[in-house]
């Protein structure tokens, strides 16, 4: 540890620490009632007709994991996928039908903020009671008490009862709780978003101060794959109720974001049969509208871009194309073609072909969509986009030039800032291509 | 072996705790918003007790004939208030806090024994006030006082049970809230609160074979004795005075004891699965 440390990479060994949370083959169901009432005369009808009156869902299966001293875990997932019934499961909250768990010191968890918080006590009141739940006696709250109320910033108003806190307030509150409380075992569930932006960035500090602490191990539940990144030492991803990945964080982060896009895709898939065959954007108006690149997608910018626009419209009327360009890692909007410039001659099914000096630009990824639109009547400003060529009707490139730089957007070539008193500033050329003219202009 | 005397100190610790904190809570929040506050834990009895007085010992004329009657009703009405009151919240209290079992996990017992704590505070303090009327009406306290606090453990510990087993039942079966309304009424009417046992006993035959059967109930034989024990061990029958067959006498303790261990079983071997069956 001391050689990594040395070497400048700050990581902890946990595999040799002790093993301070063991689950060892885990599975648990729910049953789920089929039969809506409940009491007596319904318990008795099925009885005697044999009806169980609920079927079995099976929402984790066979889940081992080991969590070591001193390690940040990360458990993500998608929706429905478990984690929250882990984490009860955890919390011994709900118990395994097989396998074990086994937790060495004190664990907190955190299932939900302010649980107990009641309306009609003051602050102070519902620290304690909030504390007492979790087993705290009144003197270790007492010795807690400061930094809770100065991590949630509320001195003035510990006196106060609760309903008359602002949602953000109680939140706040419950959230110092949660993480001043001194168990051995942190367990957070979905709480890392809460409060405004100052706050934020004091539970990211306190995050990144705990991830240091030996002696503390964190269990953490997000969507938030910025926040695995960041703060967890170690991630597991869990998908229908079985693991999927442990490991660094990047790695599960990475294979994380991908089930969420393959999901998406498939998403996207059956929303496209729903309604009708049509891709994204695109009705029985006009069936057709698509952007294809015809030079290389990925350029050097020295050429201009070509790419067809394919459409299919046989609505009577005029109608135009607008297409924008769409800066891909910067965002925003680079180009517009504006709404009614564009018309287009022919209705029918036709392929358009235009082209595009990339002169201007720096490296950068772009995409291209195109929109079909039509005026509207009340408003001869306005124009109604009758169809959109989104997703794969989109084009995508990139350019790709040792003669460009990555940051901003606009090359040298395009534009550059000059001082207007040449006595302040001596501009210092620079090796980046196109300079040379800079310098030529500057003189 | 140190280390389990530990472990079971630890637990306990943290079921303690958080009886302390539920149960600070529920009394501060109980009369909230009211302008007499705790008052009315003394007045409501109190003020029970006058209604009962004048129906029953001026109206219908029932009493046994002793100047100290008042006081026994009263004591009467204070038991079985306990009883009701630790019943009817402890009966919800599972279901009620379900938002804290299922958000944490903590020895869940304790939300019906905090609800029952709560009920047994509210007695202690009608207790005094029944002292206060003792004392008033000149009662000649004997060393039988020294036994009451076993009869108030033995009431306490049959109404913890049902409360437990009744918790259990509702978790699963609503109807059980509705069944024990009725059921109560019941219990309390075949019970001499309201009318002096020495009333029924008196009239012969029948009827005082049902008021000896009426103590083999666990509440009966625990406020007669709390009565004859606290106020009036002249006048108030007892089981112990009315049976000489020890196996009967027995029987409402061992009943008692059956309930106790019964209401604990269930509600043990159910409440891992009350958070999810909620």
């Amino acid at each position: 540890m001391a050689q990594q440390q040395e070497t400048g990479v700050f990581r902890r060994d946990f595999s040799k620490a002790p093993v301070i949370l063991s689950v060892d083959h885990i599975s648990k169901s729910f049953k789920l009632p089929t039969e809506q009432a409940t009491g007596l005369k319904q318990a008795a009808i099925n009885w005697t007709r044999g009806i169980k009156g609920f079927r079995r869902l099976s929402v984790l299966r066979d889940i081992s994991f080991d969590v070591h001293q001193g390690e940040f875990f990360g458990i993500v997932g998608r929706n429905g996928g478990g984690k929250s019934t882990l984490l009860k499961l955890i919390s011994q909250i709900y118990y395994p039908e097989t396998g074990s768990i086994h937790v060495t010191g004190k664990l907190v968890p955190f299932i939900e903020l302010g649980v107990g918080f009641n309306p009609e006590l003051t602050g102070r009141e519902n620290v304690y009671l909030n504390g007492a739940l979790l087993g705290f006696t009144h003197e270790q709250v007492d010795a807690m008490y400061d930094d809770i109320v100065d991590f949630a910033e509320l001195q003035d108003f510990m006196d106060q009862k609760l309903k008359n806190y602002s949602s953000g307030m109680q939140v706040r509150l419950a959230f110092s709780v949660a993480i001043k409380a001194q168990g051995d075992i942190l367990v957070l569930d979905e709480v890392l978003a809460v409060g405004d932006e100052a706050f934020q960035r004091k539970c990211s500090d306190f995050f990144t101060e705990i991830k240091k602490d030996p002696t503390k191990t964190v269990i953490l539940v997000t969507h938030d794959m910025n926040s695995v990144k960041k703060y967890c030492t170690r991630a597991m991803m869990i998908s229908d109720g079985e693991v999927e990945a442990v490991g660094d964080p990047e790695t599960v982060s990475q294979q994380y974001t991908l089930a969420n896009l393959e999901a998406e895709h498939k998403a996207e898939q059956e929303r496209q049969e729903a309604r009708g065959g049509y891709p994204n954007g695109l009705n029985e108006h006009c069936p057709i509208l698509r952007t294809i690149p015809v030079s290389s997608p990925v350029c050097t910018g020295e050429e201009p871009f070509v790419f067809d626009v394919e459409y299919q419209y046989d609505d009577p009327g005029d109608f135009y194309l607008a297409i924008a360009v769409h800066d891909v890692r910067r965002g925003g909007i680079t180009y517009d073609t504006g709404a009614k410039v564009l018309k287009v001659k022919e209705h029918g099914h036709h392929t358009i072909r235009f082209s595009m000096p990339l002169g201007l630009f720096n490296n950068g990824e772009f995409r291209i969509i195109t929109s079909l639109r039509t005026p509207l009547s009340n408003n001869p400003k306005g124009t109604d986009a009758v169809g959109v060529a989104l997703d794969e009707n989109s084009c995508s490139f990139a350019i790709r030039n040792k003669r460009n730089e990555n940051y901003a957007l606009l090359s040298q070539r395009a534009l550059h800032i000059m001082p207007m008193d040449a006595d302040q500033i001596t501009v210092v050329p620079n090796t980046t291509p196109g300079w040379e003219d800079v310098a030529e202009a500057a003189k | 072996m140190n280390n389990l005397v530990k472990r079971i100190a630890d637990r306990y610790r943290y079921a303690w705790t958080v009886l302390r904190g539920l149960v600070k809570t529920d009394f501060k929040l109980r009369y909230q918003g009211s302008f007499l506050g705790v008052a009315w834990s003394v007045l409501k009895p109190l003020m029970l007790f006058c209604v009962m007085y004048i129906v029953f010992a001026k109206f219908l004329r029932m009493s046994d004939g002793t100047p100290t009657y008042s006081v026994v009703l009263l004591l009467g009405i204070s038991s079985w208030q306990f009883v009701t009151e630790s019943t009817n919240v402890g009966l919800r209290s599972v279901v009620d806090r379900g938002d804290l079992l299922r958000k944490i996990h903590f020895p869940n017992y304790i939300v019906v024994v905090s609800a029952t704590v709560g009920a047994l505070i509210s007695f202690g303090i009608n207790l005094i006030v029944v002292l206060v009327f003792a004392l008033a009406s000149k009662v000649r306290f004997t060393w039988w006082v020294l036994l009451l606090p076993i009869n108030v453990a033995q009431l306490y510990a049959v109404t913890l049970a049902l409360t437990l087993l009744m918790a259990t039942l509702y978790v699963y079966f609503r109807d059980i809230a509705h069944i024990w309304e009725v059921v109560q009424q019941l219990i309390f009417y075949a019970m001499p609160i309201i009318y002096p046992l020495s009333y029924v006993m008196k009239r012969g035959g029948l009827y005082s074979d049902l008021a000896q059967l009426a103590l083999l109930n666990p509440f009966a034989q625990t406020i007669q004795d709390i009565r004859h024990n606290f106020i009036a061990p002249d006048t108030q029958p007892t089981i112990w005075g009315e049976f000489s067959n020890w196996g009967i006498k027995l029987t409402p303790v061992i009943l008692t004891g059956l309930l106790l261990w019964l209401g604990i079983y269930l509600f043990k071997r159910n409440s891992r699965k009350f958070a999810e069956v909620m």
